[in-house]
């Protein structure tokens, strides 16, 4: 909507003024294509940015600006354009109330986010590769480091026992203990941390035949019970603002172990599973020796 | 080594950059001996692509020879010394993609997938220097690149062709061919071709090759058109007549019976109005192409008839003409080439001599002349349809 209004009051400004009510004072031919360009920054921050709280809170930053202007414009104008403005004002107040209301949901949804408590991550990819074989590459859990970003190490303790080594920024790891509490040969595998590990979890996998007669469809569910204080702090640091994202992301590369020996390098985006954020990427030229030495460990 | 790079909008800068080296077990180093501008090179330099970077090198048209292989390059696919044309996406061979010839949408060779899936809803496969969007890889406008399945891609040049012969089976040849095939060309069939840059007179010559009637060539540029005819194909002029009427009097009023679009995003028009509207929305970012030459095609198409899309497209656009497209009974087909389906059989071609890939070069320089080459290339000074660089 930002992007329309501000398109609108840039290209046709004189006729905004006309079905505004303003078009008879010299100041609005200077007002109207500004509030334009202030629209177009909305719209730009909030299609861009990923912190769509904030960018919502200046939208409603702009409306109080608006009705500002427009109890101005309404104390100096009588008849027909006074009707006109009345309308315009009564519309401008709708939107105010539409943007406050998001603008609060936003920043709320924001805010739990890094609160901690229970978070639940799902995804799901298609292996070319039969059912049997996935899960037993997943059953060997000492695999899974080699695609979950996570992950530093898994050691098995006992046939249903494991250990958990996770990278936590900052040099904090975070252990845990886990054990496969059911499981079906081919088709599915649950665990769950036991004892009192830092960070409660539990996840299953399914190994589901693909309609094509060849492919896998792994379907994920993972829980966290993320806690409160400062390894929760940076536990959902650690995930970043797009968990869905990174175990999307560790999945693409599951598929890409199981189906092609390794994870794909490129020199933009050298490091493999290393790689937490796509971006910043470096650039895409070839490493220096350095640079290579620096990530040989990856 | 010396490597032709992306300095920011406008800009291209041959500098030293680092030798390639393997980074995955699967990869190969190829010295190479000769590289192409292409016009898709050009949407990166005017910067509709998103996510390029300071240093990026480019290039996605190179052969050369093998210098090193990877620990889990079979012997009989690929060895060292081996004379190769590497196809510019990179497809693994091994997923659902790849599985069912579709190569350019390979599964697995995109490290910024994530970042791809955002903008196209699936991500495309790994694509050699064309940004981090298509995967990061560096290009192959330099003395060396390393190449990523190279088991899988590169074709093996055994028989003593030059490489102008074969360096386009890289890229465009078999885009032009593969915008051709799409149409599925029936011998009484009239084909016009939008654009006749290097891919659309390729796609001209695949369609005759393919039993085509008739040929129309559409540009602006007389030297182009004359190139086109000289192979053979009518030359349309679209800053001398009105496109469809003229299309209509070459087809007794039916229209081609196949489109082929082969100009994409940055497409000019002969209406100024229509080019400044499509401009500005463009430079807004409200819309992310200039689709002229699609619209033209669908509208001008007969009813019933294929319109074929290879040229490049990035994000949105509108006004597109999806009233023409679906009461008229069109097919619309389109796709990045699935170079890798296409190179031998296209090697054989190029062998019978049924294809000349060398007709369209106008240009050889030394890769250090890279700027200067995008100039030529970009700018359409001297002629220039085709700029082959040497490193």
């Amino acid at each position: 909507m930002s992007l329309g209004l501000g398109v609108a009051q840039l290209v046709a400004p004189n006729a905004v003024r006309r079905i505004s009510g303003v078009d008879d004072s010299p100041t609005s031919r200077a007002v109207v294509p500004l509030v334009g360009a202030r629209e177009l920054v909305h719209a730009a921050g909030l299609l861009t940015s990923r912190r769509k709280g904030a960018w919502a809170w200046t939208r409603v930053m702009g409306d109080a600006m608006d009705l500002t202007a427009l109890g101005v414009a309404i104390s100096h104008r009588a008849g027909q354009r006074r009707r006109r403005l009345l309308g315009v004002t009564g519309a401008i107040v709708g939107i105010t109330a539409v943007d406050l209301l998001t603008a609060v949901q936003a920043t709320r949804s924001t805010a739990t986010s890094g609160r901690g408590g229970p978070m639940e991550l799902t995804a799901t990819t298609t292996v070319r590769i039969p059912a049997p074989e996935v899960y037993t590459f997943w059953r060997d859990l000492q695999n899974l480091p080699t695609f979950m970003a996570h992950l530093e190490e898994v050691r098995t303790t006992g046939d249903r026992t494991s250990h958990w080594t996770a990278g936590a920024p900052f040099g904090q790891n975070v252990e845990w203990d886990a054990e496969i509490v059911d499981e079906a040969a081919g088709e599915r595998i649950a665990w769950r941390s036991t004892g009192d590990a830092d960070v409660p979890n539990a996840g299953t996998v399914r190994f589901v035949p693909a309609p094509d007669g060849v492919s896998t469809e792994v379907h994920v569910v993972l829980t966290y019970d993320i806690p409160g204080g400062p390894v929760g702090k940076a536990v959902a640091k650690y995930f970043g603002e797009e968990p869905h994202q990174q175990l999307d992301d560790d999945l693409r590369r599951l598929k890409q172990v199981l189906e092609t020996g390794e994870v794909v390098r490129s020199d933009g985006a050298p490091w493999g599973k290393r790689a937490r954020k796509e971006f910043p990427q470096r650039p895409a030229q070839p490493l220096s020796d350095d640079e290579l030495a620096k990530g040989a460990d990856a | 080594m010396r490597a032709n790079t992306w300095a920011g909008r406008n800009k291209v800068e041959v500098r030293d950059v680092p030798d390639p080296k393997l980074l995955n077990r699967r990869d190969a180093i190829v010295r190479i001996t000769s590289t192409a501008i292409c016009g898709s090179d050009l949407h990166l330099v005017d910067g509709y692509v998103p996510t390029m970077q300071d240093g990026d090198v480019m290039g996605h048209e190179f052969m050369g020879e093998v210098v090193e292989v990877g620990s889990d390059v079979p012997g009989d696919r690929l060895r060292v010394g081996d004379r190769v044309v590497v196809p510019f996406p990179i497809a693994c061979g091994a997923c659902g993609a790849c599985a069912a010839e579709l190569y350019s949408c390979c599964e697995n060779t995109n490290p910024n997938a994530g970042i791809a899936e955002k903008m196209f809803g699936h991500p495309v496969a790994g694509i050699f220097g064309y940004s981090h969007l298509t995967g990061g890889f560096a290009g192959g406008q330099a003395q060396y690149a390393r190449v990523p399945f190279a088991d899988v891609g590169p074709l093996k040049i055994e028989s003593d062709l030059t490489d102008e012969q074969v360096l386009f089976l890289s890229d465009i040849l078999p885009t032009g061919y593969m915008g051709a095939e799409m149409c599925d060309i029936q011998p009484s069939d009239v084909v016009a071709v939008w654009g006749a840059g290097p891919v659309g007179q390729f796609a001209m010559d695949s369609a005759r090759v393919l039993g085509a009637a008739e040929v129309i060539a559409i540009d602006k540029e007389p030297y182009r058109l004359e190139m086109a005819e000289r192979a053979g194909h009518t030359p349309v002029n679209f800053d001398e007549v009105d496109v469809r009427s003229r299309l209509l009097e070459l087809t007794g009023g039916r229209g081609p019976d196949k489109c082929i679009d082969a100009v994409g995003l940055e497409a000019t028009h002969g209406s100024a109005h229509i080019a400044a509207f499509d401009r500005v929305k463009q430079a807004v970012r409200s819309e992310s192409d200039r689709p002229h030459a699609l619209r033209q095609a669908i509208l001008s198409c007969r009813s019933g008839g294929v319109v074929s899309v290879i040229g490049v497209y990035g994000g949105l656009v509108d006004k597109f003409p999806a009233g023409a497209w679906m009461n008229r009974a069109l097919t619309l087909r389109t796709g990045q080439c699935h170079v890798q389906r296409y190179m031998e059989p296209l090697l054989r071609r190029i062998e019978a001599g049924e294809i000349d890939p060398t007709r369209i070069i106008t240009h050889t320089l030394p890769l250090d002349e890279a700027e200067r080459g995008f100039e030529l290339f970009k700018n359409k000074q001297d002629n220039c349809e085709k700029v082959v660089l040497k490193p």
